[in-house]
């Protein structure tokens, strides 16, 4: 047999999404960011809303998000992707409006905009990608950074009495009324992402019927910024970052089941 | 038309402006002395009859940020707030001027620095005309004197910001915001259609509408080159508004002998004093710059050709002048007078500082 | 026709709202007017003033250092603004709480009892209006008739009810004024 006849439409098990376009990713190997654009990507073309869906990319790694998933797009200053959404919700009601966010973004210079969005109910989606560092910057302390974690303004490792305790935000969001749905996921397993992209299709389908603000974090690795290879990663993550960050849903108000 | 003729504050007639505009929303935070154009939308209603958004946010931070998400959608969005509040806002200003987006951002001012006072003042001149934040910027700069030019404004400033798509600044101060007195406010327009957006704004992030390429409004390029290109644009558009859109008032200058130059609500206490002085027999004239950027340079430097000297009214330590300066050179002598920290000087001291000053200078000089 | 008024006192005593009726009168006869408030902490108890001029012709500054016409409401005020009445101009003041009395001869020092007035009639809240009436007599810029049409547009409709006893307050005002 040969390769062409391999290559046939009817032998086709897998391909990149429609909406998550040609363009290299700038990522690392081993980041979960793709994995999380390839299924935010999936769920707005198998939800049809191509059309409406308005993304809002943070500073941090995920900036170029907008490179990758392709829906219209604005870049947030640090932190400020939810006061965006929060304006563009208001005035196109009939859009779907979403961030993807870090943990440094959102819970750290952009708390303050996170809390109020998610207070106020805005319908959106929130997405957070956790991984407890900075990515970006060169790998410093991030607010979900694990007591004990080495980064580069940790070198030591974080220290409660130095640096605080790591924050769990889902939590947090959880406890306000505005939000109709708090999840937190990971990617690191095939059955993991089956679950992470049904909890995403949930929350787009909660914006689409304005039941206030979704909230999805990811419990995501860094392998560059914790210094391990990428099985490692995963592996340092399922054994410490889950005990501190549980998986699960943390607060779900809408009556329908998760939509599959 | 009596019945068109209303009594109420500048910051009132900014927010009946606003929605006569056809503004399509308003994100604030409360702060004195500004805190009416909020509290006036927010009674009026606008959501119930033109659909306008009104939004009270937790921040000036999150206002700003609120304004660029809404802009970047083509809507005509603003903000409003006084000057520690408008600090908050300057990354966001400079997020909104690299991104190209259309919006306005009403200062009325305070004393200042810091928490200041919340008495008028005109300290935020530098922040305003010379870039408060970050990276080489612009703002247009709309400078009010009477509650009428309040409202006209509003209107003014958001045509300007959709015609170079760059934000436009409605600088105000404490005097302007909170006295009352006549205004015709402009007539009521229909918000623009999600069709007229599409034409006007063919850049603006709205959902991939008809499965046309996606938008994408950001202000990042790490491509130096581009960058480049990108700076070159802006400098362009700014170029072409300070060619068309210098604004001005002349006063008594045919025949001024002195001439004072003074903008927004200083300017009216400058004219007390000119009308004051003629009864003298002393001529001056006034030159209040409206855009205070673009500045009227050409306008000054005419006006100065037949003058002994300039008195720059400011209410602040002297910022304007160093444009004014730039507009004269040393063709003639320009000198500073201000209060600062929210005190108004009255026609009477303004007067007395253009004759010991410019008409009568001592010898003695620091 | 000008005319330059500070009115002056404590906040709460209605210095903002006389002024704000006055300049709706002002509207209602088609003159020109500027209302310019002090403003902030000071409306919640310290002391409170506003500038009301009132002009056929366009108005220039809303900030003056000199008055044709002031009306003082508590000391402070009066130590203030006594000095800045123009001469031939017009003090009127509540000779209430007063332990310095006004002291210019080169201009027209009008006591008002109207806080004796208000007590006597029950309606604390007339108060500003007894003063008011006290102004229009001395200084007849606009006609009472105006002040009761400005009176509609500056008080919310739910206050409509009170604009007879307002009115009454105005002309025990001018009454109070001894000619």
């Amino acid at each position: 047999m040969k390769r062409e006849d391999i290559i046939k439409p009817e032998n086709k098990v897998y391909s990149r999404p429609r909406l998550l376009d040609g363009n290299v990713m700038h990522y690392c190997p081993g980041c979960s960011h793709g994995v999380v654009h390839k299924l935010v990507a999936e769920v707005i073309d198998e939800l049809g809303l191509e059309a409406d869906a308005i993304g809002i990319a943070p500073v941090g790694c995920a900036v170029f998000a907008y490179n990758y998933i392709d829906c219209d797009w604005v870049e947030a200053a640090h932190g400020r992707a939810p006061a965006l959404a929060t304006a563009v919700s208001r005035l196109h009601p009939e859009k779907v409006v979403f961030t993807y966010q870090g943990d440094g973004d959102l819970a750290a210079i952009g708390s303050a905009e996170t809390i109020h969005a998610c207070t106020r109910g805005e319908n959106i989606v929130i997405i957070m990608i956790n991984n407890g560092i900075y990515g970006m910057t060169g790998g410093q302390m991030s607010p979900c950074t694990l007591e004990g974690a080495k980064t580069a303004t940790t070198p030591y490792g974080r220290r409660a009495d130095l640096n605080g305790f790591p924050l769990r935000v889902g939590n947090v969001v959880s406890l306000l009324d505005g939000t109709c749905y708090v999840t937190r996921q990971a990617v690191h397993t095939p059955a993991a992402v089956r679950k992470a992209k049904a909890a995403l299709k949930k929350a787009f389908l909660n914006a689409r019927a304005k039941k206030g603000t979704s909230f999805v974090e990811v419990v995501a690795t860094c392998s560059s910024g914790w210094k391990m290879s990428p099985e490692k990663s995963n592996k340092w993550m399922a054994e410490n970052m889950f005990a501190h960050y549980p998986l699960g849903d943390l607060k779900d108000t809408t009556v329908e089941k998760p939509a599959e | 038309m009596k019945d068109e003729i209303k009594l109420m504050k500048g910051n009132e007639a900014i927010a009946h402006a606003a929605i006569r505009y056809g503004a399509d929303g308003y994100f604030g935070y409360p702060i004195t002395p500004q805190s009416e154009v909020l509290e006036t939308l927010e009674a009026m209603m606008p959501w119930e009859t033109t659909g306008m958004v009104v939004l009270q946010a937790e921040s000036e931070v999150a206002s700003i940020n609120m304004v660029y998400g809404g802009a970047a959608t083509g809507k005509a969005v603003m903000t409003s707030s006084s000057s520690p509040g408008v600090s908050l806002m300057q990354e966001g200003i400079s997020y909104l001027a690299a991104s190209e987006l259309p919006a306005l951002i009403v200062n009325v001012m305070r004393g200042g620095p810091g928490l200041g006072t919340i008495h008028p003042s005109q300290s935020d001149y530098f922040q305003a005309t010379k870039g408060g934040g970050h990276g080489d910027y612009r703002l247009i700069v709309l400078a009010p004197s009477t509650v009428q030019e309040m409202a006209d404004f509003v209107g003014l400033g958001f045509d300007l910001a959709f015609k170079y798509r760059t934000p436009a600044m409605l600088l105000a101060d404490g005097i302007v915001g909170q006295m009352m007195e006549k205004v015709v406010l402009p007539p009521q327009r229909p918000r623009r259609t999600d069709e007229e957006i599409r034409q006007q704004c063919p850049w603006a992030v709205r959902g991939r509408e008809g499965g046309r390429k996606r938008n994408i409004v950001t202000s990042l390029e790490l491509d130096s080159a581009i960058m480049e290109k990108n700076n070159e644009r802006f400098q362009r558009t700014y170029a072409e508004i300070e060619k068309n859109e210098v604004r001005y008032e002349a006063r008594f200058t045919e025949d001024a002998d002195y001439l004072i130059v003074a903008f927004g609500s200083i300017a009216r206490i400058c004219l007390k004093a000119i009308e004051d002085a003629r009864k003298e027999g002393i001529k001056i004239g006034l030159i209040r710059p409206i855009t205070l950027w673009p500045f009227p340079y050409e306008a000054i430097r005419e006006a100065a050709k037949n003058v002994k000297g300039i008195l720059c009214v400011e209410l602040n330590a002297g910022q304007m002048i160093e444009d004014v300066r730039m507009a004269v050179s040393d063709s003639v002598p320009v000198k500073h007078f201000g209060r600062m920290g929210g005190i108004v000087p009255n026609p009477q001291e303004v007067l007395d500082a253009l004759k010991k000053d410019i008409i009568n200078p001592t010898e003695c000089k620091a | 026709m000008k005319d330059e008024i500070i009115i002056a006192g404590f906040g709460g005593q209605g210095v903002l709202s006389m002024g704000k009726i006055l300049a709706y009168a002002a509207l209602e006869n088609d003159l020109e007017v500027t209302w310019m408030p002090s403003y902030g902490p000071e409306q919640r108890g310290g002391t409170a003033n506003v500038t009301v001029i009132l002009s056929d012709e366009p108005i220039s500054s809303p900030v003056l250092d000199s008055f044709d016409t002031a009306v003082i409401l508590n000391q402070q005020s009066l130590d203030k603004f006594e000095s800045k009445v123009k001469p031939g101009g017009v003090l009127i003041y509540d000779p209430y709480g007063i332990h310095r009395a006004p002291t210019r001869t080169d201009i027209s020092v009008v006591p008002v009892d109207a806080m004796e007035a208000t007590i006597e009639m029950g309606q604390a809240k007339s108060y500003n209006m007894i003063l008011l009436g006290a102004l229009l007599k001395m200084r007849p810029d606009v006609p009472v008739e105006a002040v009761v049409r400005g009176l509609k547009k500056a008080l919310p409709e739910r206050h409509h009810h009170l604009i007879p006893a307002n009115e009454e307050a105005i002309r025990k005002g001018m009454s109070l004024v001894k000619d």
